[in-house]
């Protein structure tokens, strides 16, 4: 499948695959993450849950001390 | 738009700042010299020794909560701004409460788990609003990394990579860069708004 990760086109070898897995094969190192499907919140509980599916826009963004 | 024009249009927008430390205090005082109408400012701690390299603080004011301080900083240089100050730890529903009435909210925070926890509660609870973060400002130098990034109401302004620690502190010229970027953002989104 072919989705939008942070504003850039990715194909991942499966049809369908939780948010955190997303994480996990993308390799986001920052421990705290706001996460996003469709313009949709996704928090952290909710990601091992929430479904990655062809054509969706998926945000990850980091969370980094400091201000 | 002149001055005059910009300042008319400011003079009824409320600009909430979550945290009044490295990024909230240099925000703020931006803001206030561009006229904004009304301040709402929020931060629990108190000001240290080891926070003059880079807020907008004094000698003086060593000692004060900070959302205090802040407030008497922004009176010399334009009472006219009204401020409302809160001594508080944020959490989910005083976000909600205080920051209400607020066109724009910079979050301004330190600590990680507190910028997701503001981020969380505003993408969830209030979609209508704008919200300014700060990410990535450690260390000196690379000014060309800095950039801002949108998603819908979000903006994040930073590196996107530099978190603080021993060895790559924050210092004031790069928070300052940071802090003033963000306050320029506002000003776009209040200014384009009407």
């Amino acid at each position: 499948m072919e989705i939008l990760l942070n504003n850039r086109k990715e194909s991942i070898d499966k049809d369908e695959i939780s948010l955190a897995e997303l994480i996990q094969i993308k390799n986001f190192t920052f421990k705290l993450l706001v996460t996003k499907i469709n313009g949709a919140l996704v928090r952290k509980d909710e990601r091992a849950e929430a479904p990655v599916r062809d054509g969706d826009e998926v945000n990850i963004l980091h969370m980094i001390s400091g201000g | 738009m002149t001055i005059e024009e910009i300042r008319q249009r400011l003079k009824n927008k409320t600009v909430g700042i979550a945290g009044c430390g490295g990024l909230g205090s240099n925000c703020a005082i931006a803001l206030a010299r561009t006229g904004i109408g009304r301040l709402v400012l929020a931060d629990y701690d108190k000001v240290k020794p080891s926070n003059l390299n880079r807020q907008y603080f004094f000698r003086d004011q060593l000692g004060m909560f900070k959302a205090n301080a802040l407030r008497d900083n922004i009176r010399e240089i334009d009472d006219s701004v009204s401020v409302e100050t809160h001594v508080i730890s944020l959490d989910p529903s005083t976000i909600l409460e205080l920051f209400a009435d607020c066109d724009v909210i910079v979050e301004a925070f330190d600590i990680d788990t507190a910028k997701q926890m503001i981020i969380e509660t505003v993408l969830a609870d209030m979609p209508e609003k704008y919200i300014i973060s700060g990410q990535g400002l450690a260390g000196y130098g690379n000014n060309e990394g800095i950039t801002t990034k949108r998603l819908e109401k979000l903006f994040i302004v930073g590196d996107g990579e530099t978190e603080v620690s021993d060895s790559e502190p924050p210092l004031g010229p790069r928070v300052a860069v940071v802090a003033n970027m963000q306050a320029n953002l506002v000003l776009e989104i209040l200014l384009n708004d009407d």
